[in-house]
């Protein structure tokens, strides 16, 4: 039994003058599913879903939603999806409580009827709700958002980078309520600059420039770095990075957190290692195998491609 | 590393009767990478402008780059570098041009920019795009000169206001290594960031909340300390109770 497809893009190509925004892109995604966009600034993502969402029109392929066509029923289209775009469209100057009404009223229907699908969220904020949307934090904003992109209960929701710019702990509050609206079986289909992230969605794609490198559960992605990684420590970590790569054995060297993550050639080094890095001047190395995670397995794409 | 380049004792800073800042102390050390995390709303920003020249205490001891805050906020101000993500040089002027600019803004004699913008384009293999606007760079290319920019005038502190949040994780690492080395230099680099994966980068990190700075170690010591496996776990644990 596999879930029928709510989204499906098939071969999408979009242009801006020269630049090519997306290339060859397909995928699907399932019912009740939270898939996720995973990629730096200028990757593509918004405008990927600006074409899911009926804003912006596809160059060639095809892409449907909810068995709907995104170009010819956009619609009824629009009626059955929830945007929330990377800069919240709320009205700044109307409170909380005006924000979330007009937009249940555009959509034809009342706070009251679809409150129970917004309470847990609309909760943390109604204790506000007649304070201007413009004088809200950061983290009331992005939950007065998701609450307006959920008043009309669409079937699908479309959230574009919603934790950028939020503070940590509203970050993990906001993903605690996504993971909540599961159980009224709304599709989420989600952005995020951040590969920690990744961990939250049930599938990911990892998009760079424009094209989609790979598609798979979180944890499975990072199987995909077939390499052993090493993490590698010292206290002068300028001196330690320009001594490993110097080192002959050496196929990799980069930052990563407190230390460098590191592959061999061989996937193994000798004692020679630390000796040539005391030469150089870099005294207290600790080394250790390491599991590699989303970002290393982006790195490794981004350096194939 | 003994040298301070920071030293903060018992800094307040109050507006009206909402205290933004309330009693911190703590020191930044020469050529050290320092993050300074904190919520929203937590004091961060205040901080800052007070590091920064910008600000005034409202009481205790700031002194940055050898000046106090109270009495020298210029002299500091000559000495420190600042960089955000959001804005840093203007998207209409040339790299030539912007480089021009900030070099004139820090007093730098026009032989000596020349020199500076000469070698930054080497170091950057960026001669081609000295005649560019900002504008039609990618991203991470203007982040990189961004920070370049910003230590133009060779500071003793650069700020980082959320440095490689947003940007590819390639180009993310090519500016750490250019942070690390800039550091190595014995520049000291002062990150606030959201993003609690730069502060892993750090060689300390401080968090705060309520206007009190609640933790401040090094990355390791810190999530062995909370018992998590990352910063961005210590910092919900810090922050997360008195959270509304």
């Amino acid at each position: 039994m596999t879930a029928k497809n709510i989204i499906s893009v098939r071969d999408l190509n979009k242009s801006y003058g020269p630049v090519k925004a997306l290339e060859a892109i397909s995928f699907d995604v399932r019912e009740g599913e939270i898939f996720g966009f995973i990629g730096p600034d200028g990757a593509g993502k918004t405008t990927l879903f600006r074409i899911i969402t009926t804003l912006l029109l596809p160059d060639h392929g095809t892409v449907t939603a909810l068995g709907l066509d995104c170009v010819k029923d956009f619609r009824e289209l629009r009626n059955n999806i929830g945007y929330m775009p990377g800069r919240f469209s709320l009205y700044m100057d109307l409170t909380v409580e005006e924000n979330l009404n007009f937009y249940a009223t555009v959509f034809g229907t009342t706070v009251k009827e679809n409150y129970d699908l917004i309470a847990d969220i609309y909760s943390h904020i109604e204790p506000f709700k007649n304070r201007p949307a413009g004088k809200l934090s950061g983290g009331m904003k992005q939950k007065l958002a998701l609450s307006c992109a959920l008043i009309h209960k669409p079937a699908l929701l479309v959230l574009d980078e919603p934790t950028t710019g939020v503070d940590a702990v509203s970050r993990a509050e906001f993903w605690e309520m996504l993971k909540k609206l599961k159980k009224y079986n709304i599709t989420i289909l989600v952005s995020t600059p951040y590969m920690d992230e990744a961990m939250q969605c049930d599938r990911v794609a990892l998009i760079q420039g424009g094209r989609i490198m790979s598609v798979d559960q979180p944890e499975r992605l990072s199987e995909g770095f077939t390499r052993k990684l090493f993490s590698v420590v010292a206290s002068e970590k300028y001196k330690l990075i320009t001594a490993l790569r110097e080192y002959p054995l050496t196929h990799s060297a980069y930052p990563f957190g407190e230390s460098l993550h590191v592959t061999f050639r061989d996937d193994r080094y000798d004692d020679s290692l630390l000796d040539f890095l005391e030469s150089k001047g870099v005294s207290g190395v600790t080394i250790e195998e390491t599991l590699p995670g989303i970002e290393d397995r982006f790195l490794e794409l981004m350096q194939k491609s | 590393m003994s040298d301070k380049v920071i030293s903060v004792h018992n800094l307040v800073k109050k507006f009206g009767s909402f205290v933004a800042n309330d009693h911190l102390s703590f020191e930044v050390y020469r050529g050290e990478i320092f993050g300074f995390l904190g919520a929203n709303g937590a004091g961060k920003t205040t901080t800052i402008r007070i590091l920064s020249g910008l600000s005034k205490p409202t009481s205790g001891e700031v002194m940055v780059a050898g000046y106090d805050a109270h009495k020298e906020p210029e002299m500091i101000k000559k000495n420190i570098g600042y960089m955000c993500q959001k804005f840093s040089l203007y998207e209409d002027l040339t790299v030539k041009e912007n480089i021009m600019l900030y070099g004139g803004i820090y007093g730098m004699k026009k032989q000596l920019i020349r020199d500076r913008t000469h070698s930054l384009l080497e170091r950057l293999q960026f001669e081609e795009y000295g005649d560019r606007l900002i504008a039609a760079l990618p991203l991470g290319l203007k982040q990189k000169l961004a920070f370049s920019v910003a230590v133009l005038h060779e500071p003793k502190i650069v700020f980082l206001d959320e440095p490689t949040g947003g940007v590819d994780p390639v180009t993310r690492r090519q500016f750490w290594e250019m942070i690390y080395e800039t550091a190595a230099r014995g520049i000291t680099v002062f990150v606030t960031t959201h993003y609690m994966d730069e502060a892993e980068y750090c060689d300390r990190v401080s968090i705060m909340n309520e206007g009190k700075i609640q933790a401040l170690d090094t990355p390791a010591a810190l999530k062995q300390q909370y018992n998590a496996r990352s910063i961005e776990e210590v910092f919900i644990r810090i922050a997360r109770p008195a959270k509304q």
